[in-house]
């Protein structure tokens, strides 16, 4: 589903992605773990484009995004995005939210748009929230929202960056369950999370992501019971 | 008693002088239209230039961006009067148009410089999450900037903007200088007949204030119906 070969990133002098060779496989589940700063954002935002990437390439379902700049409107319609800021758009309402990118770019009608969103809006549970503007949600709801904005125009793989970082506690477990239905479901996931018992639980495949490379990789299993790597085992000894 | 008989007689020829007489409030009537006309036409077009400019000065690069800035230099560093009057006898001088409308694109040119900035502040001012989601979503930039982060900033600037369209109304005021009959030179035309500009000063001067106080709770309104979505 997503080849990604030799990524390299510089901000300026900075180069925050050094190599990062990836292969990700229809309905798998990734988290992307690691401290900050590694370049697990960036490399996030790099497979659609958010970020260019200063050099290598970015493979989505059997095209290359980096070679196909021009048609890259086309190509982020089969990756979904959900932002830690959540960023829904504040002069829409939550509906409005859902139906615009369906409305504007898949071109469908006003009734089928809304009638999708009904759908995803209660396959988040907040079917009742439908006319409210954003500013009147709690961020977990808000999170929900914009998972079911990116759903709307049905992608092939789901981008999370941090999903959860900027919620109340509280608010955490909501969106997680969303997360894992959607999991269940087939979907193909990038998590860049912090939240290391979702990703036990919910992944197929941990990156560990470090000093701009993906340091170590695994299941589950051998990242968070046997990590081969001194940094990895450092890392994992403070969030753990 | 009879000092004050004298006032109120006198004052009342100087009004039946200055606006009844041979129907001459018409000079004001007309005027007034005028100033209403050119100053909707520019705020209009004013609106559109600016988003234009402040759009290319934004994307930043190459000749569209020094145009802008250019623009935007020139016509913040000149006084109103000085652009109309080069506009009207300069640029446009054998165009055959008439003068209203001359001064229609002199005042839209102007304002059009102002919004740019306003408006570039106020898109400037939207979280760079906005944009990222519009585009992350398959949404084009343009789609973007018209549905997610122009709405956003007008909103945020409408205060500047209204302040900008009650200073556009009080610089039409200039247009006389190239013989509009406008609400200022109707009250002139008036004054030259009556040797008198008490009455049509005041009066030129009540109505410039009641179409600013009238903008000022028009866009109050419009501000707190725009701000119901907080």
């Amino acid at each position: 589903m997503i080849e990604v070969k030799n990524l390299h990133k510089y901000f300026g002098e900075l180069e925050v992605l050094k190599g990062i060779d990836a292969s990700i496989a229809k309905g798998e589940v990734v988290c992307v773990i690691g401290p900050s700063g590694s370049g697990k954002s960036t490399f996030l935002r790099c497979l659609n484009l958010l970020e260019e990437p200063t050099k290598g390439e970015v493979i989505l379902d059997g095209v290359s995004v980096t070679e196909h700049k021009k048609d890259i409107d086309k190509l982020r319609q089969k990756a979904g995005m959900v932002f830690q800021q959540f960023n829904l758009f504040p002069n829409l309402t939550v509906i409005e939210n859902i139906m615009l990118a369906p409305r504007k770019v898949l071109r469908l009608s006003e009734p089928d748009a809304r009638t999708r969103a009904e759908e995803l809006l209660a396959r988040v549970n907040l079917a009742e929230k439908a006319d409210q503007y954003p500013s009147r949600l709690s961020g977990g709801q808000k999170q929900r929202v914009a998972i079911a904005r990116a759903l709307a125009m049905n992608p092939q793989v789901m981008l999370f960056d941090e999903p959860t970082s900027a919620l109340d506690p509280e608010m955490v477990g909501e969106v997680l369950e969303v997360m894992k239905d959607l999991a269940k479901s087939g979907m193909t996931m990038i998590v860049v999370t912090h939240e290391m018992g979702f990703a036990r639980e919910v992944a197929d495949r941990i990156l560990y992501m470090d000093e701009g490379i993906i340091y170590e990789e695994g299941t589950p299993e051998q990242i968070f019971q046997n990590p081969q790597k001194s940094r990895t085992r450092e890392f994992l000894s403070k969030v753990l | 008693m009879d000092i004050f008989n004298n006032i109120v007689t006198e004052f009342a020829n100087k009004i039946f002088q200055a606006l009844i007489k041979e129907d001459r409030f018409i000079y004001i009537l007309k005027g007034l239209r005028m100033s209403i006309g050119i100053t909707l036409a520019a705020a209009f077009f004013g609106i559109l230039l600016g988003l234009l400019v402040a759009i290319c000065k934004l994307r930043g690069k190459g000749i569209l961006a020094a145009i802008a800035n250019g623009y935007i230099t020139v016509i913040r560093g000149t006084p109103t009067v000085v652009q109309l009057t080069v506009i009207y006898f300069v640029i446009l001088a054998r165009s055959g148009l008439p003068n209203y409308i001359v001064a229609s694109i002199a005042f839209s040119i102007n304002s059009g410089a102002y919004v740019a900035e306003i408006i570039r502040a106020g898109i400037t001012a939207v979280d760079r999450g906005q944009m990222e989601a519009g585009r992350s979503l398959g949404l084009s930039y343009t789609h973007t900037m018209r549905y997610i982060i122009i709405p956003q900033a007008l909103k945020n600037v409408l205060p500047a903007l209204g302040n900008e369209f009650i200073v556009l109304l009080k610089e039409t005021s200039v247009a006389g200088y190239i013989g509009i009959p406008d609400l200022n030179k109707g009250g002139i035309q008036i004054a030259t007949l009556t040797y008198d500009y008490m009455v049509t000063a005041l009066c030129v001067a009540y109505l410039y204030l009641l179409m600013t106080t009238t903008m000022a709770s028009g866009l109050d309104q419009l501000e707190r119906r725009l701000h119901r979505s907080d």
